[in-house]
């Protein structure tokens, strides 16, 4: 198809492809490389990175293995990042398009839920829904999940609110389909190419925002993530500054890598002639 | 014309197209003048490369496309080689253009008087108050109702006419001795289109100023043209006085524009049936907008109070210009909107009143074919199944309906095997046989063609037109036909409704209609098509 | 005239919208684990089933949930955000002190990521595809992967241990007692890193937004219009580009306040600075449930309030919307 050729067209695009390899083959051979809980004492604490060849990346302030950390933590922010990207979708997505098709009553009432989600930062209620609910991977998931949909959402509404008035959903009428045919056969088809590309945007608010919360000791801490480890570097900042340094480029990588790839599907699926 | 008298003489002009475009070049060796007041008219359809060349006359060339060849001289100097800095100064002092859409040319966050004044204070050292006072001239010179408060207007508060006044005044601020105007009146409508053409001719003998005037449609070369040059592909075909080339052309492509504009002659009437078999009745709708707790909206009466009668097998044209509720009511005839009042009866059954469910059912009886070809089809399904999918909505197993999908594709003159092919692998006109394919697909009584051809070129409607005539005989279809344009109607429409803001004005037989127009408003606009006496009979008496 | 009534009209809608949130919210904390006089208790050191009886029908957390529902509203209306029990004072007190710091911190940062991003866009739509749009974008994209904590932290680290030009953390210096432009100084110093941290992805956002926004005007209609008046490309650009393209980063004004709030938690912890998102942070650490909901209250105030605003600025640009009425 030449929308994977105009993809690798892009070096930008290729780049982040391949970052995003890299991360996902850090999460699958985690359990190969380091197959002891790396939450677990490993060696003496906060050795520098290099100083000691087993422990490459160094340790933190308990003596556990940073790169094990590293390694263990992307499966932690692609789980993240992707679950809660595809919780977020289907809402958005389901919301979106029931308020674009239908107009009218049911838009004003959809539209008035959208706004308060948007009118309450994100992170608040992300505080709120963990103050309620807990701090379990799986609840952070869903939290992270539920405070993104809005801009999904959005974007659906507005590709349904125009494709519901080109003529080939009006001809769809007139030939004698269903509503529920029309907006799953012609228009959603036609509606879902931007809000995929979307996604790689909502992800990287997800894996960003999920850190900050375990950065602040509000996430699961029975698991290794990059934002626990940054925010048990704080504790040690003056002089082992590096157990928060490099949880921080592994986050700013992934999350670069997401949105690359993401600007690269853009660009391949809607290739405009001139300038970007 | 002698080179001496000549403003801008054009030599073996090519311009280069980036790789990838269908063409390695969009204009080839083209050679033209134009002397003092004199109007050349440069006409072809779409990809003959007209615009281009007045974009590159201008060096406004889109980035990526370059002029790599031959010359344009203006004033003693090459402009194909001229700096920018250069060109600046010949661009709305010496050259100046007006464009197409009057709308999206204008900025739309700063008042008419700002941007017609900013011609003075590009090119001269007027004071404010002079420029001031040489803008409401301008807006005068060019009869807008209101100069002052034209002014001080934003584009979206003047009607499309209105804001074309204002392009042509902004144009003609300096005085320059060439105007190029890139279809300015294509995007009006009649009675505006009218206006502005004589407004651009008076200017032009007032003011002696040259004009290249582009155009696809030769009823506006027969009304104000003095010159022709025919392009089509990036050449010139044909050159000449307008009379030669009206009343003799050489070429075969100059031959099949001028035999593909519609004459304002209905052709023989045929017998009508006295079956009628769509009635609309006292058809209105109404549209509010906006309005806060109930006060202050705005009313608009889209259609009011609409009576017609559609015999079987005969073709009603229901005519306006936009805004005139012609496309309101064809989707309120198909049900697409729901009148307010009124009864629309087909086959004994009244549709305005039949429920969404009963709707659904009864609509393989009237079918629409829509205007747009690009945005008519799902781009997303191949040919044959969007011509397929009517009927299997409604019960045909899917194998059938694909063979009769070929069957139709045939019949409207496409290659059967085309099937499989996705929309934008066909050309507009194309695509329209396919939409006409999709209609035809359920076997209709009733078919309603919105503004079916009036986004193709010339030389494609007409085979259009052709073939939908052509059907009409062998499937018997009755037809509600909307257009704008007068000269479509009168080839394939056997009764005509002139419709004006929401009302048919003037109804009756086509022949009688134009021969014989009884209304104010059906007059105007019969006086407006442009080129009257060469579209009437193609005889040009000038 | 009209701008008013129009975007008062908007603000109006909004009302809706506050209630709905706070009796989404006030609804979702009912199931939280442990109330109030859980948290009360704790910090008293712990107390029998009596005792807390006792608090609970003082403070009327027996009723049910309606009727705890509608008397929180209703004190709402007049301004009462009820008691926080951890702090001792009301809570609307509480919040009112730690106001500003969050104030200062979000305009300077909104400042900063609207002006630079606005420059940038700028430049990097000019010389498009060329060096300065690769670096630009580059850099844009960097500082959006960037998460604010990290950077925070970094800045610490490089800035305040071992450069030692900025301080640490803190809104001003506890010590030293200082007045007037000393003291405007000091506060300065205190809130360059936290601005730069909280800015900067939003500079990444306004940057793209900017650039795409400059393109994407840059090929319509009228610019070729001005262009064929003879105006050379600079002024092509301020007088007939600018205003256009700057009419979505206003709309992105309003939608990222709420944004850039939530942004402000973190900042003010990784900063230590005594502001509203720290606040916010410490409520659901020490489960104040009631400061948690002035705060939420508060905050969606703040972003209507910013709505407003953008929605005044947008009528002002754009003479379009005013028609439209």
């Amino acid at each position: 198809m030449d929308a994977i050729r105009r993809y690798f067209r892009s070096p930008a695009a290729v780049v982040g492809l391949v970052l995003l390899l890299v991360v996902i083959a850090m999460a699958i051979t985690a359990g190969f490389l380091y197959p002891r809980d790396p939450l677990a004492l490993a060696g003496r604490p906060l050795q520098w990175p290099f100083a000691n060849p087993r422990f490459l990346l160094g340790t933190d302030n308990s003596g556990r293995d940073i790169a094990a950390q590293i390694f263990y933590g992307a499966r932690i922010s692609l789980l993240i990042g992707g679950v809660a990207t595809l919780i977020a979708i289907v809402i958005g997505v389901l919301i979106g398009a029931f308020a674009g098709y239908y107009g009218g009553w049911i838009d004003n009432v959809l539209m008035r839920i959208t706004e308060a989600f948007q009118t309450l930062p994100n992170f608040v209620l992300l505080l709120v829904l963990v103050a309620v609910f807990g701090s379990t991977l799986t609840t952070v998931t869903i939290a992270v999940g539920v405070v993104s949909w809005t801009a999904p959402a959005r974007l659906t509404r507005a590709e349904f609110m125009s494709l519901r008035n080109r003529e080939f959903v009006q001809a769809g009428r007139t030939l004698g389909m269903k509503d529920i045919q029309l907006i799953l056969g012609e228009i959603l088809p036609n509606a879902l190419p931007p809000v995929i590309v979307y996604a790689s945007v909502v992800m990287a608010t997800a894996i960003l925002l999920e850190s900050a919360l375990a950065f602040l000791r509000l996430s699961d801490p029975n698991v290794a993530s990059w934002g626990n480890l940054i925010g048990l570097g704080r504790d040690v900042l003056r002089v082992q500054w590096y157990v928060s340094a490099i949880p921080g480029i592994a986050i700013l990588l992934t999350v670069l890598a997401v949105s690359l790839v993401g600007q690269g599907l853009n660009d391949a699926l809607n290739p405009r002639l001139k300038s970007r | 014309m002698s080179e001496t008298g000549a403003i801008l003489t054009i030599d073996n002009l090519s311009v280069r197209l980036p790789d990838g475009a269908d063409r390695s070049h969009a204009l080839q060796g083209v050679s033209l003048s134009i002397a003092a007041n004199e109007i050349l008219c440069v006409v072809g359809e779409s990809g003959s490369g007209k615009s281009i060349m007045a974009n590159a006359i201008m060096q406004l060339l889109p980035r990526d496309v370059e002029i790599d060849g031959g010359r344009v001289m203006f004033e003693g100097r090459d402009l194909a080689s001229a700096t920018t800095a250069e060109m600046r100064k010949v661009r709305g002092a010496g050259i100046a253009m007006i464009f197409q859409e009057p709308m999206t040319a204008l900025n739309p966050l700063r008042n008419i008087g700002d941007q017609i004044g900013e011609m003075f204070s590009i090119h001269t050292d007027l004071s404010k108050a002079e420029i001031k006072a040489r803008v409401l001239a301008l807006l005068a010179d060019v009869r807008i109702p209101d100069p002052a408060q034209a002014a001080r207007a934003y584009p979206h508060e003047l009607s499309g006419g209105q804001r074309q006044r204002a392009m042509i005044a902004m144009a003609l601020a300096l005085d320059p001795r060439l105007l190029i105007a890139d279809e300015p009146t294509t995007a009006l409508d009649v009675t505006t289109q009218a206006q502005i053409l004589k407004l651009i001719r008076e200017l032009q003998v007032r003011r002696k100023t040259a004009v290249l005037f582009i155009t696809h449609d030769f009823g506006v070369v027969a009304e104000i043209a003095d010159r022709v040059v025919v392009m089509q592909h990036g050449a010139v075909v044909e050159i000449g006085d307008v009379k030669d080339v009206l009343n003799n052309p050489q070429h075969a492509y100059t031959k099949q524009l001028i035999a593909a504009v519609p004459p304002l002659t209905a052709p023989a009437p045929r017998e009508l049936s006295d079956d009628i078999i769509l009635s609309i009745d006292n058809v209105s709708k109404t549209y509010r907008n906006g309005g806060f707790l109930g006060r202050g909206a705005r009313v608009t009466h889209a259609v009011r109070d609409v009576s017609l009668k559609l015999p079987r097998g005969a073709t009603l044209g229901i005519v306006g210009e936009s805004g005139s509720g012609k496309s309101t009511l064809a989707r309120c005839i198909v049900r697409l909107i729901d009148p307010d009042a009124g009864s629309i009866v087909l086959e004994g059954k009244d549709w305005a009143k039949l429920s969404r469910e009963d709707v659904r059912r009864e609509t393989r009886h009237i079918q629409m074919v829509f205007q747009d070809p690009y945005a008519s089809l799902n781009p997303r399904r191949k040919a044959g199944d969007l011509v397929a999918q009517g009927p299997i909505v409604h019960g045909t197993p899917r194998g059938k309906a694909i063979a009769d999908a070929k069957e139709l594709f045939s019949m409207v003159g496409l290659d059967p095997s085309a099937i499989g092919r996705f929309p934008h692998e066909f050309s507009g006109g194309q695509r329209q046989r396919i939409g006409l394919a999709r209609a035809l697909a359920l076997k209709p009584d009733v078919l309603v063609a919105d503004e079916a051809v009036s986004a193709l070129d010339v030389s494609v409607q007409a085979q259009v037109l052709k073939m939908l005539a052509d059907l009409r005989e062998r499937l018997g279809l009755s037809i509600v036909f909307i257009t704008h344009d007068l000269r479509v109607a009168a080839q394939i429409c056997d009764l005509v409704a002139v419709m004006k803001d929401g009302e048919v004005v003037e109804h009756g037989l086509a022949g009688e209609v134009f021969g014989n127009p009884q209304h104010a408003y059906t007059k105007a606009l019969l006086a407006s098509i442009p080129g009257g006496d060469f579209a009437r009979g193609r005889k040009v008496e000038l | 005239m009209r701008i008013l009534t129009l975007a008062g009209r908007r603000l109006a809608a909004s009302i809706p919208t506050l209630f709905l949130i706070l009796i989404g919210v006030f609804l979702l904390l009912q199931f939280a684990p442990g109330d109030t006089v859980d948290a009360m208790m704790a910090q008293m050191g712990g107390g029998d089933a009596a005792t807390a009886r006792e608090l609970r029908k003082f403070y009327g957390l027996d009723l049910s949930v309606p009727v705890q529902l509608g008397n929180y509203l209703w004190r709402l209306i007049r301004l009462d955000l009820g008691f926080s029990s951890i702090y001792g004072k009301p809570v609307a007190t509480v919040i009112l002190e730690r106001l500003p710091p969050t104030l200062l911190l979000m305009t300077a940062s909104l400042s900063f990521a609207f002006f630079a991003g606005l420059v940038l866009g700028v430049i990097a739509a000019r010389g498009v595809n060329r060096w300065p749009d690769t670096i630009i974008s580059t850099l844009g994209l960097i500082f959006y992967a960037t998460p604010s904590f990290w950077f925070g932290l970094m800045a610490i680290v490089v800035f305040s241990i071992y450069l030692q030009w900025l301080p640490a953390g803190g809104f001003e210096d506890i010590g030293a007692v200082r007045s007037g432009l000393a003291r405007t100084w000091d506060i300065a110093q205190h809130l360059i890193l936290p601005t730069l941290t909280l800015g900067l992805i939003f500079l990444a956002i306004y940057l793209r937004i900017m650039r795409a926004s400059m393109l994407e005007v840059l090929n319509l209609d009228f610019v070729r219009t001005a262009r064929a008046k003879g105006l050379d490309e600079t002024r092509v650009v301020v007088r007939h580009v600018l205003r256009n393209a700057l009419l979505p980063m206003v709309t992105l004004i309003g939608l990222q306040a709420g944004t850039m709030l939530g942004g402000s938690v973190v900042v003010e912890s990784v900063f230590s600075l005594p502001g509203l998102g720290r606040l916010a942070y410490e409520s659901v650490v020490q489960r104040d449930l009631n400061t948690l909901l002035g705060i939420v209250f508060v905050s969606a105030l703040l972003v209507i309030v910013v709505n407003f605003f953008t929605d005044l600025l947008y009528a002002r640009l754009d003479p379009r919307i005013q028609a439209e009425a």
